[in-house]
């Protein structure tokens, strides 16, 4: 399609010539061109530009030219043990702070290990920049030392991704990189930088980049749409509203809540969602999907008109696509064009930014639907399909329980991550969110491990934000935290206020569910009763460690691990047959939901 | 509180016991009208997207077709009228949702300008080189002439002839070659314009000199003889007939 080849080597060549390794001539070049910079310069001049103050990462070969410029900055630089740590904290920091994390990693091994934390946030639509080494452009496609196409393999899960071939550009990119990341619907984009590039001079003084020209989608919808939506929902008996991620990512919370509020529509939730709206308000029905409540997927099923807000219907949430509120006609809200009518057909598409459209539609709707009846209902499905866990004394410890017990020693504005499995799915039901930002969870991707660096990257936005009395509480599974436990040494070198609650199964307590249901409780592969004793490992890696078996020694505990000033680890050890209930079986009708085995 | 096992599960009523509406969706997630049930059907559909001509850029569409799963017939690919510019043109057989989802997706690319399905009637062409055994030459060649074929090159062995066409057309005549044996075929996919004044994706312009030259039949003077050579050659190279003097 294009002389590409001749063109890279080309540059490659120039670069060659301005490489920083030693030699004489490239001194007595540098002494007469005008002050530049190099493009590792450049590079840290955008990432300022952008207000960067916090980066994650991990040192290497690759990107050692950029570290060097990074040195010289007042951006704080935390090192973590693994890149997809890095990764993650980056995109949780996003998440907290409203802005996009940035993580660095070197090229080949380096980079392939960010993916799993890209792909993460790529399906959560969170804002992430990530900065990867590469090989010399001479190198590039050699197979050399360390080198992976990182551009190839991160080319599906990321919004959009970029090779600088020349070091007059980078500043450019990156900056561009940044805007991409957070114009419309966010998503992580990548830069890959090869390290002749980084190292080369320019005649770009290092000054901060323009900032680039990025086209923004409009915020606003067709205002004729909004007229027929808001139609759609005077006429509705059985309104509801849905509240996705996208809802919290535009920071639409406040207004989505007045929103229902002000025409008393019955909200729920998406599992991203949670925090968009509040769930101690009596039009709460809390999440719906999966492992939603009863009530959420009773409404879901029976409403006539679904108020769908920055929501991408995940097939978790839908359920079977053929029962998903199969009465309702849909109103979507979404910024992203592409997701209008992708999994559920809209009947009223509404492109723009939440809380423009929400506010539009509020102006729109001249009188509140006639949902008495309906909110009656919505309050008897509460009573009747109740979130709850039966607890004996003589039992082991109930996961729930501990859910229940750090959210009440804890305020409002806590900040919950997890891990992912049947301890995220507790910690969603059972935790009261109130507030948006307040959970930080791995929704789309499902990648387990992402609690404890999450925790990481929630704490730093918090502490840049001025914000240190927060609390930031981590449940992880015991599977689950292994996967990255090493970032627990990262949490102790940087001192980080962090309480990691382990729901310790000894399995992996989702896997062994569905065994047990699906499998004829085969339980293969699941039984970790290996895991390590998680409060000792905390003690050696230097953190506090505590371990709980009974009941009566939780809030205590709880108690002293959050008045510790560093990270600790409880290690709850709760009933390991203990399932997640209600559920709705893989592509189920919500409205079916399983609220024992029994009913699987 | 007991000391006995509680059973485990939530209390409320079991599924079979709930009410449950009737009503459903396909599978395209759309309400089924109780009183006229119909899915969506595929159709063919010539999607062209006007794109960025960089390195990567084919990479990026199809990667984003093959991982959708979108039901490909072809994919061509070109340059436009405009520097910079490239033209990809995808032959898709879907549903109408998956039409409007892979154009949705198509403009979500940074290196997309544009991507539409093209509307109205379609000009569309696709060449192919068939090699034939060369047993008969007459009689292939006849069928050649019959399909406004070109003869490429005759040997001892085989024959291999050009022929271009609508696909229906290129269909019959690989038919019709089918009885002297065929060796080999090479077919480059369907690739199409929007007829008339109709932009062929939305809101696409040609270039500006391109425009002149074509309306005014004099060169614009503000222009650079880079610039001019360059569009001559692709005006040469689409019309179809003088392939052979510009490579």
């Amino acid at each position: 399609m294009s002389d590409s080849a001749t063109t890279q080597r080309e540059r490659t060549e120039s670069n060659e010539q301005t490489d920083r390794t030693p030699d004489p001539r490239a001194d007595d070049a540098r002494t007469e061109t005008p002050p530049g910079s190099t493009g590792a310069q450049s590079v840290v001049r955008a990432l300022e530009a952008a207000n960067v103050t916090v980066a994650f990462g991990v040192q290497g070969g690759a990107i050692m030219p950029v570290y060097d410029a990074l040195a010289e900055s007042s951006i704080r630089h935390v090192t973590m043990a693994h890149e997809q740590g890095a990764a993650h904290a980056a995109d949780a920091y996003g998440v907290v702070a409203g802005e996009p994390g940035v993580c660095l990693a070197t090229s080949g091994p380096g980079a392939t290990n960010l993916v799993t934390g890209i792909a993460d946030a790529s399906m959560d639509s969170d804002a992430l920049v990530a900065l990867t080494g590469q090989v010399p452009t001479s190198f590039v496609g050699n197979d050399a030392f360390q080198e992976t196409d990182t551009v190839g393999i991160t080319r599906p899960i990321t919004k959009h991704n970029y090779f600088v071939d020349a070091a007059t550009d980078i500043g450019a990119v990156v900056g561009d990189a940044f805007e991409r990341s957070q114009v419309g619907r966010a998503g992580p984009t990548l830069v890959d930088l090869p390290k002749d590039v980084t190292q080369a001079e320019t005649d770009v003084t290092a000054d901060r980049p323009t900032p680039p020209a990025v086209e923004a989608p409009d915020r606003r919808a067709e205002p004729t749409a909004v007229e027929a939506a808001a139609r759609a929902i005077e006429a509705a008996e059985r309104p509801l509203c849905l509240f996705g991620g996208g809802v919290v990512a535009a920071g639409a919370s406040d207004v989505a809540t007045r929103f229902a509020r002000t025409f008393g529509i019955p909200a729920t939730t998406t599992m991203p969602g949670l925090g968009s709206f509040p769930e101690d308000d009596s039009l709460s029905l809390s999440f719906a999907g999966m492992h939603g409540t009863g009530y959420a997927n009773m409404a879901i099923t029976h409403t006539d008109c679904l108020i769908a807000v920055g929501t991408r219907f995940d097939d978790r949430l839908t359920g079977g696509i053929d029962s998903f509120a199969p009465n309702a006609a849909v109103i979507h809200v979404d910024i992203d064009p592409a997701e209008i009518s992708k999994n559920v057909h809209a009947d009223y598409p509404l492109i723009g930014d939440a809380s423009a459209v929400l506010e539009q539609l509020r102006a729109a709707v001249e009188t509140a639907p006639p949902a008495e009846s309906w909110r009656e209902q919505c309050a008897e499905w509460k009573e009747t399909y109740p979130l709850t866990y039966a607890m004996c004394r003589e039992e082991p410890l109930k996961p729930q329980f501990v859910v229940e017990a750090v959210d009440e020693a804890t305020g409002d504005d806590a900040i919950v991550t997890t891990g992912v499995g049947q301890h995220q799915m507790w910690a969603a039901q059972f935790w009261t969110f109130t507030e948006p930002r307040t959970w930080v969870s791995s929704h789309g991707l499902g990648a387990m491990g992402y609690g404890l660096p999450a925790a990481i990257g929630a704490r730093l936005a918090l502490d840049e934000a001025g914000e240190p009395d927060r609390d930031v509480v981590c449940f992880e599974g015991d599977g689950s935290l292994l996967m990255t436990i090493q970032a627990l040494s990262v949490a102790v070198r940087e001192n980080l206020d962090v309480t990691v609650a382990v729901l310790n199964n000894e399995h992996i307590g989702m896997v062994r569910q569905w065994q047990d249901a699906f499998y004829e409780g085969t339980r293969m592969a699941s039984e970790y009763d290996w895991v390590p004793a998680f409060d000792t490992l905390a003690e050696a890696f230097g953190a506090r460690g505590f371990r709980v078996d009974d009941r009566d020694d939780v809030a205590p505990t709880i108690e002293e691990a959050l008045g510790h000033d560093g990270p600790s680890v409880i290690d709850f050890h709760v009933d390991p047959e203990e399932n997640v209930f209600p559920m709705v079986p893989s592509g189920g009708s919500n409205g079916a939901f399983a609220l024992s085995e029994d009913h699987l | 509180m007991s000391d006995d096992r509680i059973d485990a599960g939530l209390p409320g009523r079991a599924p079979s016991e709930r009410p449950q509406p009737e009503s459903r969706r396909t599978t395209d997630g759309v309400r089924i009208d109780p009183v006229v049930e119909a899915g969506h059907v595929p159709r063919r559909a010539v999607v062209s997207a006007l794109v960025d001509h960089e390195p990567g850029v084919l990479a990026q569409v199809s990667g984003l077709i093959s991982r959708r799963q979108f039901n490909i017939e072809s994919l061509t690919v070109g340059p436009t009228t405009v520097d910079g510019h490239a033209r990809i043109t995808t032959v898709v057989e879907e549903t109408d949702p998956g039409i409007e989802q892979l154009k949705k997706q198509l403009r979500k690319l940074s290196a997309v300008i544009s991507a539409g399905e093209i509307a109205g009637e379609t000009v569309s062409r696709e060449l192919v080189l068939v090699k034939v055994r060369g047993d008969d030459p007459h009689q292939v060649h006849a069928i050649t002439r019959m399909y406004d074929g070109e003869t490429l090159d005759a040997g001892p062995r085989t024959i291999t002839v050009e022929l271009t066409g609508d696909e229906s057309r290129i269909d019959a005549a690989i038919d019709a070659y089918r009885r002297f044996g065929i060796v080999e075929i090479a077919r480059t996919g369907q690739t199409a314009l929007a007829r008339g004044d109709v932009p062929t994706t939305p809101g696409e312009e040609p270039a500006p000199d391109c425009q002149v030259a074509n309306r005014e039949g004099e060169p614009d003077a503000a222009n650079t003889d880079t610039s001019r050579a360059g569009t001559a050659e692709r005006s040469i190279r689409a019309d179809g007939r003088g392939r052979d003097t510009t490579e």
